[in-house]
């Protein structure tokens, strides 16, 4: 008998515990889908930093421009995608969104972080750079920021996409996305992006490329399915 | 019984009537020390003096900027008149990224910009000025959300020294002043002939050696601020997280030795040095601007 009710114990732990187990498991559905272009995208150029010889020093061939970067199968990357609307404000992360300064290039070239989560702007450089985010529903502001300097740590307050730049080094752009929820992600060197762990609902899913604008779909989420939204931007040669 | 009835409605009206007003009017004040300035009085003269360059709604648009007809793709500025609708200024004692004060706008007005076709607006009287400061802010709605920034802490300035010139120019040198304003503060550095400002419309760097006056201001106070808050809008960034104030000064004092052709202390002090007698002949324009005098 003792033997027997261990058994019939030990399986209801096992009973209750997987059940608990259950919502652990993602239980939301997922938007995955894939950035193209069709046309011809602008050539990317060399970048000239021989007036910046501490950064043209850590290149052996000079990096190209960056307002347009693809991969294989018109593939488009650095394509911000994010659930514009059909998901509720979210409160920022404690986790700091770092965007780094290093050979005269901003690492990396699109960053997508938070309403109001802290920002925090590093100089791995041997140079002088000045951090100017030309936000227009934010603040602009414009910060030095020479060689050895503390992180300059800033955050904004409403959602924008801001394009920022260093006015010193002009090659130099980059994009802060700042978002109003964690439903987002960066479009991957082959064109492609997850959302997951969205619950069920209906979302506008919206793309954003710095050069080619935006784009937007409506998606309906069930259950725990896997919908698939792609975008493809018209490019243009200049 | 009546009449009483009739009173309190009558207040209760006036109080409706008057809510609105009120909460306007406070949108619409400025004060610059004992001047209280009132956006309705400022807008007569907006209307009057400004909007030609500063457009019908203060951004920026004015009719001088963007001309009509057959010569409308050619400004009769060569610097887009400040947009008020951004809200983004020059010339402040607050930090980057922050709205500038009362006063800071009250004495733009007063001190017009070098450089650019804003002339000083001193023929006005402080009142009037200081009513169009009030009616300025009623034309962007950040004035609605968000106060003017704390004024930065400018501490008093101790007297200038040559050990404190020689400190600014080493400080010039490290913190690379020289990438835009040149290696002898002409305006002429590597990136000078690449800038833009924020509406991306070319701008320069400022040429210390050809004049007396900042953008900002002439006193050294004002180029302490003019290099701590930025200058927003343009591509002068904000030094205030990375120069120690001490430092700051030194600096102040080394740029006064860059403006050649301005008399000054710290020119003064400079030249009585070997190093620095040297520097300055060197930097010195010589002859007149038609040529003659020049040695050929």
């Amino acid at each position: 008998m003792p033997g027997k009710s261990k058994k019939v114990l030990l399986a209801v732990v096992v009973a209750i515990s997987a059940s608990m187990m259950t919502p652990a498991r993602p239980s939301g559905g997922t938007v995955s889908g894939k950035i193209t272009y069709e046309g011809t995208p602008a050539k990317q150029k060399p970048i000239d930093m021989s007036k910046e010889p501490t950064c043209a020093k850590q290149y052996t061939t000079p990096p190209t421009t960056e307002t347009v970067v693809t991969g294989p199968n018109n593939a488009l990357e650095n394509v911000v995608v994010y659930i514009s609307a059909g998901a509720p404000d979210e409160a920022a992360p404690s986790k700091a969104a770092v965007f780094t300064q290093k050979g005269c290039r901003y690492l990396p070239h699109v960053l997508a972080f938070q309403v109001n989560q802290e920002l925090n702007v590093l100089n791995d450089d041997q140079t002088s750079h000045n951090i100017h985010p030309l936000a227009k529903i934010n603040r602009e502001w414009n910060k030095s920021q020479p060689p050895g300097s503390p992180p300059i740590v800033d955050k904004y307050d409403k959602a924008e996409m801001i394009p920022v730049k260093c006015n010193i080094h002009p090659w130099m752009h980059g994009t802060f996305a700042v978002l109003k929820n964690s439903h987002f992600a960066i479009s991957g060197e082959d064109g492609s992006f997850t959302l997951p762990n969205l619950p069920p609902g209906k979302y506008t899913v919206t793309a954003f490329h710095e050069s080619y604008g935006d784009q937007s779909q409506e998606v309906t989420i069930s259950s725990s399915e896997t919908k698939t939204v792609s975008f493809t931007f018209k490019a243009k040669p200049y | 019984m009546r009449k009483i009835y009739l009173a309190k409605s009558f207040a209760g009206i006036a109080i409706l009537l008057a809510a609105p007003l009120l909460v306007s009017a406070q949108q619409g004040e400025a004060h610059i020390g004992k001047l209280s300035g009132n956006a309705g009085a400022g807008k007569q003269l907006y209307y009057r003096y400004c909007w030609g360059c500063h457009g019908f709604r203060g951004d920026g648009n004015g009719e001088n900027w963007l001309p009509t007809g057959s010569y409308a793709s050619q400004p009769y500025l060569n610097i887009q008149p400040r947009n008020f609708v951004a809200a983004t200024f020059k010339c402040r004692s607050t930090p980057t990224g922050t709205l500038p004060t009362d006063e800071d706008i009250y004495n733009s007005l007063g001190r017009g910009l070098t450089n650019s076709n804003m002339p000083s607006w001193i023929t006005l009287t402080n009142q009037n000025r200081a009513d169009l400061v009030a009616f300025i802010k009623t034309l962007s709605d950040r004035w609605k959300t968000d106060k003017a920034g704390a004024e930065i802490n400018v501490p008093a300035e101790p007297a200038p020294t040559v050990q404190s010139i020689q400190h600014g120019k080493e400080l010039f040198t490290k913190l690379e002043c020289w990438k835009c304003h040149g290696p002898e503060g002409r305006g002429d550095g590597p990136s000078a002939s690449t800038l833009t400002d924020s509406n991306d419309q070319p701008i320069r760097p400022y040429n210390f050696a050809g004049g007396s006056r900042f953008k900002c201001g002439t006193t050294n106070h004002d180029l302490y601020k003019i290099f701590m808050t930025g200058l927003d809008g343009t591509p002068m960034p904000s030094f205030a997280d990375v120069i120690k104030p001490e430092d700051a000064w030194d600096i102040v004092h080394y740029l006064r030795t860059l403006q050649v052709s301005h008399k000054s202390p710290e020119l003064a002090l400079w030249e009585g040095t070997k190093e620095g007698a040297e520097i300055v002949k060197a930097q010195k324009v010589r002859g007149t601007p038609t040529g003659a005098g020049v040695n050929q």
